[in-house]
């Protein structure tokens, strides 16, 4: 499924034009897109959440030379499926 | 940001009503969740990517009792986050 599939349903099931359906689609992308990057978690409910974690600097190594670097602080995401999500996969 | 402020906000973004700015974006959600239920890979360029991964059964422990418990054999949902989204979160990171 990509991005296409879904500007195809929005098309087919909203009636909407296929220009507006595509940008709909972008647009609730961008919104979530928009959010994290504020530092705000996304939750959608029956599926999942999207949660920033803050990782500290640290050192590490450049596995193929040896050398000793600084990794900075970031942040990443992770994604955590909902329970009602994990138990339709698992009936 | 839940569901609800989600469809407010494209609600805002666009000139669609709040009911139909609801349904689309229920009928995008459903269709994620079909998609992986039948283990089709989501793409999605940009933002990131889903696919199922399997795990097999194990013994386990409640962490709280010590009791051992059956982990049946499961899949889950795993996201990998896309390269603009990645680095759009870290520009504001290091704060």
């Amino acid at each position: 499924m990509t991005k296409a599939d879904m500007v195809d349903l929005v098309y087919e099931q909203i009636g909407l034009s296929k220009r507006e359906s595509a940008r709909i689609v972008e647009s609730i992308f961008d919104i979530i897109k928009e959010t994290l990057e504020q530092g705000e978690n996304v939750k959608i409910s029956g599926f999942g959440s999207f949660n920033l974690q803050h990782k500290k600097p640290r050192r590490g190594r450049n596995p193929q030379t040896g050398e000793e670097i600084t990794i900075s602080a970031r942040r990443v995401l992770s994604f955590k499926a909902s329970n009602v999500l994990r138990e339709q996969l698992n009936p | 940001m839940n569901k609800s402020e989600l469809i407010e906000e494209l609600e805002n973004r666009s000139d669609l009503n709040l009911k139909v700015s609801e349904t689309i974006v229920n009928l995008i959600v459903d269709n994620m969740k079909k998609a992986l239920f039948d283990e089709d890979r989501i793409e999605l360029r940009g933002f990131g990517s889903f696919h199922i991964e399997y795990y097999k059964a194990y013994t386990g422990r409640n962490p709280k009792t010590g009791e051992l418990i059956q982990v049946s054999e499961k899949r889950l949902p795993f996201f990998k986050v896309g390269k603009d989204l990645k680095e759009r979160i870290n520009q504001n990171g290091s704060k």
